[in-house]
């Protein structure tokens, strides 16, 4: 039952951002998912910069990076998945972000309750342990979704996501 | 603060900086010395299509900004985040957000700030920050 989630898990984990428009704007990229744990990327480009005399990267790209990536190991965390909106987001700084670098963000739910998951993040260049940034937030599944009035279910471009759902019973 | 005269080309310059912050469309409002940034409603800040909300990183970059460009006026040149806290209290709709930074101590290398930002009504802000940004020491 665990492989049939995770296929549909993959099946469905790139229309997470491809369905966010602020994430495809930013340029981020589906790497990985597993229940409770997504990685993603997102490739270095001029208009994110955050400080133009040393081209760093905005804080803010990073925060929406490490937002996301938690956001699909959330998702991906619940036993009937659903969508979630972030509670609160913490985020440390570490290091300025090499200019021209891709960073990976990687995210566990380490511990998920009926509507809440709690979901660390590190954000990297490559080498996990010399880190950007890492992130701790919470996410709870959204009113809708609990209603099973979910707004998603009306549009064609989250079937995947749907049939995870609705698979996940049997 | 409040003995620093603050002014639109001051903001502008500030802003300018932060290419993202462009990106975004931020711009300012001035009124005397206290400054709010206006985060323009796009299509490309949304996060959830499906209930029109903006994406929480969307707000989050827009309440970074706020805080770095209230700094920037007052602590010298382009602050750094340390460690940001941000509570999501409203799902953002689609329309324009406006955000306003408290400096609640300013310190010789590091700032505390608090930023709130709202759309309708100043007293039901959709989220809130708080958190430590590194200073320079030296003045603009």
């Amino acid at each position: 039952m665990n492989e049939e989630k995770l296929k549909r898990l993959w099946d469905m984990a790139p229309m997470f951002i491809e369905g966010t428009p602020h994430a495809k704007f930013l340029g981020m990229k589906f790497v990985a998912v597993d229940i409770g744990r997504a990685t993603m990327s997102l490739p270095y480009d001029k208009k994110l910069i955050g400080n133009a005399q040393t081209e760093v990267l905005h804080g803010g790209v990073l925060t929406a990076l490490l937002d996301q990536a938690s956001g699909l190991a959330a998702v991906s965390s619940f036993n009937e998945m659903q969508p979630v909106a972030t509670l609160d987001l913490r985020i440390d700084y570490m290091r300025a972000a090499t200019p021209g670098k891709t960073i990976i963000a990687e995210a566990h739910a380490y511990k998920t309750t009926r509507h809440i998951a709690f979901v660390r993040a590190v954000a990297h260049e490559g080498d996990v342990d010399d880190p950007v940034a890492s992130s701790q937030a919470s996410f709870m599944t959204t009113a809708s979704g609990r209603k099973g009035a979910n707004p998603l279910e009306r549009t064609k471009d989250f079937e995947d996501f749907l049939s995870v759902k609705s698979g996940d019973g049997s | 603060m409040s003995s620093v005269v603050v002014t639109q080309d001051d903001v502008k310059q500030a802003l300018a900086e932060i290419p993202f912050a462009k990106q975004l469309g931020i711009y300012p409002l001035l009124m005397g010395n206290e400054l709010t940034l206006v985060l323009p409603y796009a299509p490309h800040i949304i996060g959830n299509p499906m209930l029109k909300a903006l994406h929480g990183g969307a707000v989050g970059a827009f309440l970074e900004t706020t805080a770095i460009v209230q700094l920037s006026l007052t602590g010298g040149k382009m602050p750094k985040p340390i460690g940001i806290n941000i509570d999501y209290l409203r799902r953002g709709k689609p329309q324009d957000t406006f955000a306003r930074a408290t400096v609640a101590r300013q310190g010789s290398r590091v700032a505390n700030v608090r930023v709130k930002a709202w759309q309708e009504n100043v007293r039901n802000p959709i989220a809130i920050l708080h958190g430590n940004f590194l200073i320079s020491k030296d003045k603009k």
